[in-house]
């Protein structure tokens, strides 16, 4: 019974934060049509710069406030210089932000070398506590609250704020909301931040009990590509019962059937794809 | 019509020859790295019959190169060393991986079909990185000889020998390619790429053609994995990866999709810069990055672009 409730858990804490990377992906994509495959950098530069700010100030509170806000600065030169070269063209949004992967992964690299890095945790959170006979480690609840909060917070900022309605708007018809006097370019640019920002939250956070590598760029990109795929691109709900899928099943398939982890997210992908090619919640 | 398949024909006969010579003349570390770019042309190639030509851009074709590669390995090790039916099993893996592919992906078109592709190549990706019995993981697999191997005289354990089948195999498949593509199954797939829906209401079969073109395409992926293995003497996932599968792509689009000379003007030019690139420097990876950059904001119709645009329309 507690070794179920403790895998439940780990799945859910991975999916929180599944989550706050691949909520940017699905909105920046509903708003502006754009496939960013260079998504999961932002959640590995969050990391590096967390890193290198704990170094700097030894206090994780500070680099937690200031990477992801580095993060969607970085994202914010991105998408004025270079993105929007791109808009409407699929082909070429694939090579360029692949491109830009390859840059941010390289410099990361040479910046930071190439042995993984584990961010400390504060030390409020060290230790674990007691649920229903099992000991578990504490930073993964709090990482599950955190995420949860953040989730409430950008429900309730997309659902119930005139920002958000603009922002859903965009996504059904771009024309008319342009129509209706609204800056567009100027949307999209904060929604692309924020995504970023989220992202490169989901990195410092996870820092602590994943680490960062290189390579980690690829390997959260696809996962947040198998999200938004199962949950439905351009919906927040779908980003988030997506997440959930992938974080649950992921940690079920590397404790269970550890040779064929990869296999039990990608083949409910593929499931879902074929059956509905849109995703569980996502428009046409 | 058939003046330009003849004139197109031409020209490649004047490519072949010229890199034949070349081929007599450069010393064998330029013989090697010019088999690696034809092997790329004609993965590059491959792809091309599906992005440029049918308008569906894939995302995954590294993985009918990687299956085709890894298939012909794994025979090779494990069941016989003739060289003729690695080759045949690695085309019928490719060939039955494109059918069990193409069933799945052709339900979707645009940025889902790119989605689709890259998941399900990630798939065997998973696959030969995960089912260590087999593949020997993320090893790989080593010790495939090409050595014992003779074919019309060619010594394929010779860099030369081998440059010159593997022209000649990519001599024959372009032919074959552009064949195809000029034939009327070509038309009908240049049709379902400018409109599907006015295919449809022709009376085409959209889904048997996209198929098709899937299966043609897959299985010539598949080829360029075989001769890539016998030319590297080992394979690692990598083949199978997304890296593998963008840069097939960036190839396509620097030389100009939908074009003969494109992608085999593409993947020559990233095939010798990419090894000049890591040769002078150990940041590679960030120069390729940038060259991806730059292509989509200077050239994204590709070098051939910029010239078509002035003579004649491409097709």
């Amino acid at each position: 019974m507690s070794y179920w409730l403790v895998q439940i858990l780990n799945g859910v804490s991975f999916g929180v934060l599944l989550f706050l990377l691949s909520a940017g992906l699905s909105l920046i994509f509903g708003l502006m049509r754009i496939i960013n495959l260079a998504h999961g950098s932002f959640y590995l530069l969050g990391a590096y710069v967390g890193i290198a700010i704990m170094g700097m100030t030894g206090s994780f509170w500070l680099a937690l406030a200031f990477a992801p806000v580095a993060v969607a600065l970085i994202s914010i030169v991105l998408h004025r210089f270079l993105l929007n070269h791109v808009v409407g063209n699929e082909l070429g949004q694939v090579l360029m932000t692949f491109g830009i992967l390859l840059i941010i992964s390289d410099v990361s690299l040479w910046l930071w070398g190439g042995a993984p890095l584990m961010l400390e945790k504060p030390l409020v959170f060290e230790g674990s506590v007691n649920l229903a006979g099992a000991t578990y480690p504490l930073y993964r609840l709090v990482i599950t609250g955190a995420g949860l909060m953040a989730a409430l917070g950008l429900w309730l900022l997309i659902e119930r704020t005139r920002v958000g309605a603009i922002v859903r708007a965009s996504v059904d018809d771009h024309e008319m909301v342009q129509g209706i006097g609204i800056n567009l370019p100027l949307m999209t640019s904060l929604v692309f931040a924020l995504g970023a920002l989220l992202a490169g939250l989901s990195g410092v956070l996870a820092g602590p009990i994943l680490g960062v590598y290189p390579g980690a760029d690829f390997v959260v990109v696809l996962l947040a590509f198998a999200v938004v795929i199962i949950g439905g691109l351009g919906s927040l709900k779908g980003a988030f019962w997506g997440s959930l899928f992938v974080g649950l099943v992921d940690n079920f398939g590397k404790t269970m059937i550890p040779e064929f982890a990869m296999f039990t997210i990608f083949v409910p992908m593929a499931v879902v794809l074929a059956v509905r090619p849109t995703g569980i919640f996502g428009k046409a | 019509m058939y003046t330009r398949t003849a004139v197109n024909l031409a020209q490649l006969t004047l490519l072949v020859a010229a890199l034949y010579i070349a081929g007599k003349l450069l010393s064998s570390y330029w013989v090697g790295l010019m088999t690696e770019a034809l092997i790329w042309a004609l993965f590059a190639l491959s792809l091309d019959i599906l992005l440029g030509h049918t308008g569906l851009p894939s995302l995954g074709h590294a993985a009918f190169f990687g299956i085709g590669a890894y298939a012909a390995a794994i025979w090779f090790l494990n069941v016989g060393q003739n060289f003729w039916v690695c080759l045949a099993v690695g085309l019928g893996a490719a060939a039955l991986l494109a059918l069990l592919y193409g069933l799945l992906v052709l339900r979707t078109v645009g940025v889902y079909f790119l989605m689709i592709t890259l998941a399900l190549a990630q798939v065997l990706w998973a696959i030969v990185f995960s089912w260590r019995s087999v593949t020997n993981g993320d090893d790989g697999i080593r010790n495939i000889g090409r050595d014992h191997i003779e074919f019309v005289g060619l010594r394929f354990g010779e860099t030369g020998d081998y440059f010159l089948f593997v022209l000649g195999v990519f001599a024959i498949a372009t032919i074959g390619i552009l064949v195809v593509l000029r034939s009327p199954f070509g038309y009908s797939l240049r049709g379902i790429r400018e409109s599907s829906a006015r295919m449809e209401a022709l009376g085409y079969n959209v889904w048997l053609y996209k198929l098709l073109a899937f299966l043609v395409s897959g299985t010539i992926g598949g080829l360029a994995g075989v001769l890539f293995v016998f030319d590297k003497n080992y394979v690692n996932p990598e083949a199978a990866g997304v890296v593998v599968s963008a840069e097939v792509m960036l190839m396509i689009i620097l030389g100009g999709a939908g074009t003969l000379f494109g992608p085999i003007i593409g993947a020559f030019t990233i095939v010798f810069l990419s090894h000049g690139i890591s040769s002078i420097t150990e940041r590679w990876n960030l120069i390729m990055g940038v060259i991806y950059v730059l292509v989509v904001v200077f050239a994204p119709n590709g070098v051939t672009g910029l010239f078509a645009r002035v003579r004649q329309p491409a097709d």
